[in-house]
C-alpha cells in the first residue's frame, strides 16, 4: 500500500515536469499550428544556464534561476523568428524538419560546448523531506509539485484574465479575424514562444535537481514524451495539457514499478500510437477538420 | 425518352445543431445540365460534398442510375461515376499537367504492381494508351501545348480548365462543377460557356454546377435549384425561376 | 524494353559506377579507411532512397526509418547466426526475410497512418521506432542492450558486388514504382489527398503501399549493415539515425532520387574526409537542415531567381 503511494508520488513528480513542457507544445501548437520539435532541447538549455549561473558565475540560487528563464525566453523567441517565421505560409513537413534542425542544433552546440561527458550537479532546492507516516517525500519532489501548481494557476489566470491573453485566444481561434481586430499576430506569437519557454526552463531547473547530472541530450526524452502528454490531453488544449502531463507521469511511475523498467519508455509511446488511434483529439481537445 | 440519373430525396446534415442542407430533393436527368445558385453560405457546396462522400448526411438517400451513394467514401463514390471540380482549387501541383490527367485514368487504365517494377510490355502499352488519352482531353480545353508544365506553374484560367479536364478523365456520368467561372473575366466566362457545352456533348455527361455568375447560368443550365439557408427556396425551369419573386427578394434583399 | 535516353544513361551510370569501384579496388588505390566505407555508402543510399519514397514521394514525414532498418537487422543477423549454410545463400535468404519483417512492420504503422496526417504522423513514426528500440532492449532471443554479435562478416567490402546489385536493384524498384500509375497515386495524395479522393485514389491503399515498400528496403539495408559490421544493438538505430536518413534526403532534395543517392555517397564520405571534425558533422547536418528548408520553401530562392532574370533582362534591354 505504502508502495503505491510511493509511485503515486513519484509519477505526480515526474508528470508535472511533463506537464509544464506539454504546456509549451500546446500553446505553440494552438497559436502558430506547429509543433516545436525543438521544445524539448530548451529545458537542456535551462538546465545549463542554471549550472554556469551557479557554478560557473557564482550567483545566488535565485539570480541563477532567473537567468536560466530569460535565456530561455530570449532563445525561445530567437528561434521563432529566424527558423519558423519566414515558413508560415510552407508546407508543414518543412516547418517540421526545420524544428528537427533546431532542436539538433540545439544539442549539438551543448556538445560543443560542454563536452558529451555528463556534468554532475548539486540541487539547487534545499528543502527537508518530509515524513507523513512511514512516508518520505523528498523536498525535491514537494517543490517540483509546488512550483507547477502555482505556475498553471499563473498561466491560467494570465489566459483567461488578461488582455493579452484573451488576445492569444483570439488568435488561436482565427489568426485572419485576429488581425482583422487590430491584434498584432507576430507579437502574441512571440509571446507564446516566450511564455512556454520560460515554463520550459522551469520544468529544465526542477528536471536537473531531480536527477543532478547534465547532458547535452536530457532534453529530447522528457521533450518527446510531454509531447505525448499534450497529445493525450488534446493538443492546443491548455488544461488537457496539464491533465495529459500528470496521467502519463502517473502511467509511467506505475509501469516501472509493476511491468518493467525497459519497457516503461514502450508503455508511454504506446500510450500515444492507442490515443491517436482511438481518439486523436485527445481527452480534452477537439478535432479540426479541413474545409473542403 | 429521358430518365432520372441522379434521384436525391430528403437529403440533410447538421453541424453541431446548425441545419447546413435540410430536405433538399432534387432529380437531375441523363444529358441534363442542372444549376445549383444561391447566395454564400445557402449550403451549395455541402450538397457537393455530401454527393462526393466527403461528408455522409444525416438523413436522406442519393442515388447515382438507381445506385445508393449514401455510406460511400469519396473515392468510390467516383469510381461509381461522380466527378467534381473544388471552389478553391486542387490541382497536383508537383505534377505536370500531364500527369495530373494521368492519374485521373488510374482506375481506367490499369496495370499491376509488378508491371511497374519489372516494366513488363502491359507497363508500356498502357501508359501508351494513357498518354493518348490524355493528350485527347487536354487538348478539348487547349491545355496540350502545357502538358509538361507543372500544374501549379499553369495561369489561374487554364487551372481551373485542367481541374474539370482532370475530372473528366474518370469518365464520370456525372460532373459537378463548383463555382468554374469564379475569378474569370467576361471573355473567359464566355469561353467557358461554350466549353461546358460542348463537354457535355462531346463526353455525353450530366452535369450540375454551382456558379454565381447570372449569366453563365443563364445561358447554359435548363434548370435550376434556389438555395437559401440550407432549404430549396424554387426550383424548375431556369427562365421560370430567375423570375420568381422570392428568388429576386434573396438575391437582392428586401 | 525501349532503348530510349533515360534508359541508356541509367545503364551507363550503372555500369560506369561499378568499373570504377572495381579499377579503384583493384588497383589498391583506396586504403583502408576508404575501402571501409563502400559498404556504408551502398547501406545509406538503399536507406535514403527508400525513406524519400515516403517522405518525398508520399509527403509524410517518417521519424522511425532506423526503427525498420534495426528490424531487418535483427531478422537477418538472427537468421545467419543461427542456421548452417552456405554464405550465399545464407545472405540472400536473410536479406529477404529481413526485408519482409520490416514490411510487415511497415504495414502495421501503416494502419495508424490511415487516420493520421503531417505532424501527428510524424511522431507515431517516432513512437514506432522508439518502441521497438525499447523492445528490442528488454527481449532476451535478442541479447537485450548487449545486442548481437559475431555475426558472420557475409557483407564486407570484398562481397561489394552483392551490395551493388542490391542497391541498384532498390534504386531501379523505387524509380520504377514512382514512375508509373502507382507512383504518380502516391505522389497526388501528396499533393493533395482530397483531390485525389474525388479522382478515385483509394488514399490509404497508397500509404500503406509506400510505408510497406520503404520499410522493405530498409530492412534490405539493415541486413547488410548487420553482416558487415558484425556487433547490432538497439541503440544503434536510435533516432539520430533516423535524422540522419533523413538528412540525406533533405539535402539530396525531397522527391529526387538521383539527388539522395548523390547525397548519401557525399554524406557517408565526408565524415572521413573531415576526420577528427566529428563533433562538428551533426552541427553542419542540423545546419544545413535549417538553411535547405529557409531556402526552399520561405520565398527566398523564387526572390533570388527572380532577381537573376529582371536582371538579365535589363542586360538584354541596354
Amino acid at each position: 500500500m505504502q508502495n503505491i503511494v510511493e509511485q503515486l508520488i513519484n509519477g505526480l513528480s515526474t508528470g508535472s515536469i511533463y506537464a509544464l513542457i506539454a504546456l509549451g507544445y500546446t500553446m505553440v501548437y494552438g497559436i502558430a499550428r506547429m509543433i516545436n520539435f525543438a521544445h524539448g532541447d530548451i529545458i537542456m538549455v535551462g538546465a545549463y544556464a542554471l549550472y554556469v549561473g551557479v557554478s560557473l558565475m557564482n550567483l545566488p540560487a535565485a539570480a541563477a534561476i532567473l537567468l536560466s528563464i530569460i535565456v530561455c525566453a530570449v532563445l525561445g523567441i530567437t528561434v521563432e523568428k529566424v527558423a519558423y517565421k519566414p515558413l508560415r505560409k510552407a508546407p508543414p513537413l518543412a516547418v517540421l524538419i526545420t524544428a528537427i534542425g533546431v532542436s539538433y542544433l540545439l544539442q549539438n552546440l551543448a556538445l560543443l560546448i560542454f563536452n558529451a561527458t555528463p556534468i554532475p550537479f548539486q540541487s539547487v532546492i534545499q528543502v527537508p523531506s518530509v515524513s507523513i507516516g512511514g512516508l518520505t517525500i523528498s523536498g525535491v519532489t514537494i517543490v517540483t509539485l509546488v512550483v507547477t501548481l502555482i505556475s498553471m494557476v499563473l498561466l491560467t489566470l494570465f489566459i483567461n484574465q488578461t488582455k493579452a491573453g484573451s488576445a492569444m485566444r483570439a488568435v488561436s481561434e482565427d489568426k485572419g479575424a485576429a488581425e482583422l481586430m487590430g491584434i498584432n499576430v507576430n507579437r502574441i506569437i512571440s509571446q507564446t514562444f516566450a511564455i512556454g519557454s520560460a515554463l520550459a526552463a522551469v520544468a529544465g531547473i526542477l528536471y536537473i535537481c531531480q536527477y543532478q547530472s547534465l547532458r547535452p541530450t536530457l532534453g529530447a526524452l522528457p521533450g518527446i514524451k510531454a509531447f505525448v502528454a499534450a497529445v493525450l490531453g488534446g493538443i492546443g488544449n491548455v488544461p488537457g495539457a496539464m491533465l495529459g502531463g500528470i496521467v502519463l507521469g502517473l502511467i509511467e511511475s506505475i509501469a516501472k514499478a509493476y511491468i518493467s523498467t525497459e519497457l516503461s519508455d514502450a508503455i508511454v509511446f504506446g500510450v500515444l500510437v492507442i490515443v491517436l488511434l482511438v481518439k486523436p483529439s485527445g481527452l480534452l481537445g477537439k478535432l479540426r477538420n479541413e474545409k473542403v | 425518352m429521358r430518365m432520372a440519373l441522379l434521384e436525391v430525396k430528403n437529403l440533410g446534415i447538421s453541424f453541431g445543431g446548425l441545419k447546413a442542407v435540410d430536405n433538399f430533393n432534387v432529380s437531375i436527368e441523363k444529358g441534363e445540365l442542372y444549376g445549383l445558385i444561391g447566395p454564400n453560405g445557402a449550403g451549395k457546396t455541402t450538397v457537393f460534398n455530401l454527393l462526393t462522400g466527403v461528408y455522409q448526411p444525416n438523413t436522406g438517400t442519393m442515388e447515382l442510375d438507381g445506385v445508393n451513394l449514401v455510406g460511400k467514401s469519396p473515392s468510390e463514390i467516383c469510381r461509381s461515376g461522380i466527378a467534381r471540380t473544388f471552389q478553391n482549387i486542387r490541382l497536383f501541383k508537383k505534377l505536370s499537367v500531364r500527369d495530373n490527367v494521368k492519374v485521373a485514368l488510374h482506375n481506367d487504365v490499369e496495370y499491376s504492381l509488378l508491371a511497374s517494377i519489372f516494366r513488363l510490355p502491359s507497363y508500356f502499352s498502357r501508359e501508351k494508351a494513357m498518354n493518348e488519352k490524355s493528350r485527347e482531353i487536354l487538348e478539348v480545353f487547349g491545355l496540350e501545348e502545357y502538358e509538361n508544365s507543372y500544374a501549379a506553374n499553369l495561369p489561374y484560367g487554364k487551372q481551373r480548365e485542367l481541374e474539370i479536364a482532370r475530372a473528366l478523365a474518370t469518365e464520370p456520368k456525372l460532373l459537378l462543377l463548383d463555382e468554374p467561372a469564379a475569378g474569370m473575366n467576361p471573355n473567359e466566362t464566355a469561353e467557358l460557356m461554350e466549353t461546358i457545352k460542348l463537354i457535355r456533348d462531346k463526353f455525353d455527361i450530366t452535369i450540375l454546377l454551382i456558379e454565381h455568375d447570372m449569366k453563365l447560368v443563364a445561358g447554359i443550365c435548363e434548370r435550376l435549384t434556389v438555395l437559401n439557408f440550407g432549404t430549396e427556396l424554387a426550383s424548375g425551369e431556369t427562365s421560370e425561376v430567375l423570375n420568381d419573386p422570392k428568388v429576386i427578394t434573396a438575391y437582392l434583399g428586401e | 524494353m525501349k532503348w530510349n535516353k533515360k534508359v541508356v544513361v541509367r545503364v551507363l551510370a550503372i555500369v560506369l559506377s561499378y568499373v570504377l569501384i572495381t579499377v579503384l579496388l583493384r588497383m589498391g588505390l583506396l586504403n583502408r579507411q576508404y575501402t571501409a566505407l563502400l559498404v556504408p555508402i551502398g547501406v545509406n543510399i538503399m536507406l535514403a532512397v527508400s525513406l524519400n519514397l515516403v517522405t518525398g514521394f508520399l509527403g509524410e514525414l517518417s521519424l522511425g526509418h532506423a526503427g525498420f532498418m534495426s528490424i531487418g537487422a535483427y531478422a537477418g543477423a538472427l537468421f545467419t547466426l543461427n542456421v548452417n549454410m552456405p554464405s550465399g545463400i545464407s545472405i540472400l535468404l536473410a536479406m529477404i526475410i529481413g526485408g519482409v519483417a520490416a514490411a510487415v512492420f511497415g504495414f502495421l504503422i501503416g494502419v495508424p497512418v490511415l487516420r493520421l496526417r503531417g505532424d501527428y504522423l510524424a511522431i507515431v513514426t517516432l513512437a514506432f521506432g522508439e518502441i521497438i528500440k525499447s523492445v528490442l532492449n528488454a527481449l532476451s532471443f535478442t541479447n537485450g542492450a548487449r545486442g548481437l554479435s559475431k555475426i558472420p562478416s557475409y557483407t564486407n567490402y570484398e562481397h561489394y558486388t552483392l551490395v551493388f546489385v542490391v542497391a541498384v536493384i532498390t534504386v531501379l524498384v523505387i524509380s520504377n514504382i514512382v514512375d508509373s500509375r502507382h507512383g504518380r497515386a502516391v505522389c497526388s495524395v501528396r499533393d493533395n489527398y482530397i483531390a485525389a479522393e474525388s479522382i478515385g485514389i483509394s488514399v490509404s491503399r497508397f500509404k500503406i503501399l509506400a510505408f510497406v515498400i520503404g520499410a522493405f528496403f530498409a530492412g534490405v539495408a539493415g541486413v547488410i549493415y548487420a553482416h558487415n559490421v558484425g556487433i547490432i544493438k538497439p541503440t544503434t538505430f536510435d533516432y539520430n539515425k533516423s535524422i540522419e536518413i533523413l538528412v540525406i534526403v533533405v539535402l539530396g532534395g525531397m522527391g529526387s532520387i538521383k539527388g539522395s543517392i548523390i547525397a548519401a555517397v557525399i554524406l557517408t564520405a565526408l565524415p572521413e574526409l573531415l576526420r577528427g571534425a566529428d563533433d562538428l558533422r551533426m552541427l553542419l547536418y542540423s545546419i544545413a537542415l535549417i538553411v535547405m528548408m529557409l531556402f526552399n520553401q520561405s520565398g527566398i530562392r523564387e526572390r533570388i531567381k527572380g532577381r537573376i532574370e529582371s536582371s538579365r533582362k535589363q542586360k538584354a534591354g541596354e
